[in-house]
């Protein structure tokens, strides 16, 4: 077989034509641009570059930043000098700051924030990174835990999308404790945006990477959490690098269900449905995803009608709350229960997912229930109870009434509706006393009864 | 109709040239023409999952002597999860860390197939990370009776995975091996090696060498400029494989990304037409 090397010049030059027509549709897009900012690379190269300012976080040394003219990289002329503090230097606690730009730049063709670091003593610096404004922070990008040493070593933050940073304010930043206790001194030096072309392989996590399944009501509002990138750097290591949810494109696969903003808001609109909330950056999808399944409108519990004199409330929208240490203790190593709840409508509701106990406690301080005569709550099973469900409830007092328990069923026919209990307090087994009342425990044996909502829990007379 | 089609390509031709001359910053190399011959080459396209051909190809196993020679890590291997057919005509040798031990793959021709002079090129996306060593080279296919470094090597591209944007092509004969090689690097200034597919190549006659990198030749080794003997008029065979640590490339660290796969879109080999 013969190789015609003529043939191969002439798919080239096709590839080239293909290529030009592509370039020449994107100059055109690009003249259209309303409003452009400077392209400025240098942000700190032997002095502040034009319209530079610095200004320290809340709690830090104030006077932590100072241009060095000593330890500087390459003999260069000067560099940025960072003094950490001791322990309980009363000046303040960390050092750190903020180097921001009045007017923003556009740094949509750099993919690379780099400077070159050495310090007075190997050291781990706690936060390092860019689009720190003092406001909005919008494309906040930051690298974590980054080792340093005695001689200059250089540090290079990804851009997660260039194309975004059209009108950047926040320069640099930088947040750093003492190392055990102990300041020391840092240096950086020739702090610019470059254009690196040897970042690799970005990739982008919502939800941690899982694919989440959320029931929901219209009128719930969540964020997308979990967000998370890494990056193969131009030494073939991975980087993680914090990014803000600003930098990603979130999706609604059925916005007449969920709507998703910007930033990652989530708003339940409609329903019943199901819609699927995924992300991309620049154009590359994110791992995991948020799947809500509407359950349409949120029906809330019946309103309570005891006299607010009358209760001691522990978790209610309708009367003021006791102090509550937790709403879900988590018990190891037994316990399978988690929380999912949700606020719709201005009503909080508490929700016990993958159910088998949970504790409740207001140990501090306890519950003087002596007066009370009926522990209400009220129930809602979301999903089809198949047979009659035990549902059993405990009252612990931590003075000397020991616990008292109580046993009641859940009708299948109950499913999917709010049940209220009034369950009088002489009828919990056990419990001899009750000025001390700090604990209470719901628990269930059967099958099948795998979480429940609950709202208006409370004591009255 | 046709006459309007060679109009078109006309204009886009002399446009697409005005681009060009105003983007493009690489100087153009004027080479000599030449015609080639293919002789022998694997495309990889055989099933997904499956080994490559050993019509073509032997498996070099085990940990070698001294790391083969340069104190690699790595136990080379012929199972699947270290070289396969990915099903859409690659090749790919996968280094794997498992515990503190690494296995990969070798694949060499030794035997099957051996070749003097001609063009020897292969279209390849490299890993990445410290201590990943891959390579596409040749040995003289004498080394049993004459060793080496007396049958000569030729390095068509070996890199190192902590610097993911060079190339090295080299030469190794008597005088001139080991840490001292003829030898020349090759950089991308804006790009990497391990995100797309690079055709590495040399050209080879009685009297010289050229390395290429996607038809870019950055090397040229004459016989009358290497300090020993020329060792290349006689048949080599080819390599491809992944090392782990050596003393080329250094040792992985607990940052290096694994497990590490190198694609191998094919093999081709040419001879010149006169």
């Amino acid at each position: 077989m013969r190789i015609n090397r003529n043939i191969s010049v002439l798919w080239l030059m096709i590839a080239m034509i293909i290529a030009t027509i592509s370039l020449s549709c994107e100059r055109k897009l690009d003249e259209l641009k309303p409003v452009s900012y400077p392209v400025i690379p240098e942000v700190f190269i032997d002095n502040f570059s034009s319209g530079l300012n610095y200004a320290a976080f809340g709690g830090s040394v104030l006077k932590a930043f100072d241009v060095d003219k000593e330890v500087t990289y390459h003999n260069s002329e000067a560099s940025m000098k960072f003094e950490v503090p001791d322990a309980n230097d009363p000046s303040g606690a960390y050092a750190g700051g903020v180097f921001f730009t009045s007017v923003g730049r556009d740094l949509s063709i750099f993919d690379a924030l780099t400077f070159y670091i050495k310090a007075s003593q190997p050291a781990t610096i706690d936060v390092l990174g860019f689009g720190n404004d003092l406001g909005e922070s919008k494309f906040q990008t930051s690298i974590n835990a980054v080792s340093v040493n005695t001689s200059w070593k250089k540090v290079i933050i990804p851009l997660p999308d260039a194309k975004k940073l059209k009108a950047e304010r926040g320069m640099f930043f930088y947040s750093e404790g003492p190392e055990n206790s102990l300041g020391y001194t840092f240096w950086i030096d020739e702090v610019k945006f470059e254009k690196l072309g040897t970042i690799a392989y970005p990739r982008y996590t919502i939800q941690n990477g899982n694919n989440d399944v959320q029931s929901s009501f219209v009128g719930v509002n969540m964020k997308v959490g979990g967000l998370s990138s890494i990056f193969n750097m131009p030494n073939g290591i991975d980087q993680a690098v914090n990014i803000s949810s600003a930098y990603f494109d979130f999706i609604s696969s059925d916005e007449s269900i969920v709507t998703v903003d910007e930033n990652g808001n989530v708003a339940i609109v409609g329903g019943p449905g199901t819609a699927k909330i995924s992300a991309e950056i620049n154009g590359k999808k994110a791992s995991g995803s948020l799947t809500i399944q509407s359950k349409g409108i949120f029906m809330p519990a019946p309103t309570p009608t005891a006299n607010a004199s009358d209760v001691i409330s522990i978790f209610s929208d309708d009367y003021p709350n006791i102090a509550v240490n937790y709403y879900n203790g988590y018990w190891a190593p037994y316990q399978t229960t988690q929380s999912a709840d949700f606020y719709v409508n201005g009503d909080h509701i508490l929700y016990y997912t993958n159910f088998n106990f949970v504790g409740i406690e207001f140990s501090s301080p306890t519950m003087d229930a002596s007066s009370m005569t009926y522990l209400h709550f009220d129930v809602y099973v979301p999903s089809n109870l198949t047979s009659n469900a035990q549902f059993k409830i405990e009252l612990k007092d931590f003075g000397s009434g020991g616990t008292g328990s109580y046993i009641t069923s859940i009708p299948a026919a109950s499913s999917q509706q709010w049940v209220s209990f009034d369950i009088p307090i002489s009828s919990f087994a056990g419990l001899t006393n009750r000025a001390k009342l700090a604990q209470l425990i719901f628990s269930t044996t059967t099958t099948g009864f795998t979480g429940f909502y609950a709202d208006n829990i409370y004591l009255y007379r | 109709m046709k006459n309007i089609n060679i109009t078109s390509i006309l204009v886009l031709t002399l446009f697409s040239t005005i681009a060009i001359s105003s983007c493009k910053k690489d100087s153009k190399q004027n080479l000599a023409n030449r015609n080639w011959q293919l002789v022998w080459s694997d495309e990889f396209d055989g099933l997904q999952g499956s080994l490559p051909d050993t019509a073509y190809w032997n498996f070099d196993l085990g940990n070698g002597d001294n790391g083969w020679g340069n104190a690699e890590l790595q136990s080379y291997t012929k199972d699947t999860a270290n070289i396969r057919m990915d099903g859409n005509g690659h090749l790919q040798i996968v280094a794997i860390k498992s515990g503190t031990s690494f296995t990969s793959a070798r694949i060499t021709t030794k035997g099957k197939f051996e070749h003097k002079l001609g063009r020897i090129e292969a279209s390849i996306k490299l890993p990445q990370g410290p201590g990943i060593w891959p390579a596409f080279w040749m040995l003289g296919s004498n080394i049993d009776s004459v060793s080496w470094p007396k049958c000569g090597e030729i390095d068509i591209m070996e890199y190192r995975g902590q610097q993911p944007n060079i190339v090295h092509g080299s030469l190794h004969g008597p005088g001139y091996s080991g840490g001292n090689p003829v030898t020349k690097s090759y950089a991308l200034s804006s790009g990497r090696f391990d995100t797309d597919f690079h055709l590495f190549a040399v050209e080879w006659d009685e009297v010289k060498i050229d390395f290429f990198v996607d038809d870019y030749l950055y090397q040229r080794v004459n016989s009358k400029d290497v300090k020993g003997d020329w060792v290349y008029n006689q048949p080599f065979y080819l390599l491809l494989n992944i090392a782990v640590g050596g003393n080329f490339v250094g040792f992985p660290t607990s940052d290096t990304p694994f497990p590490q796969t190198m694609n191998i879109d094919f093999v081709r080999v040419y001879n010149k037409i006169k």
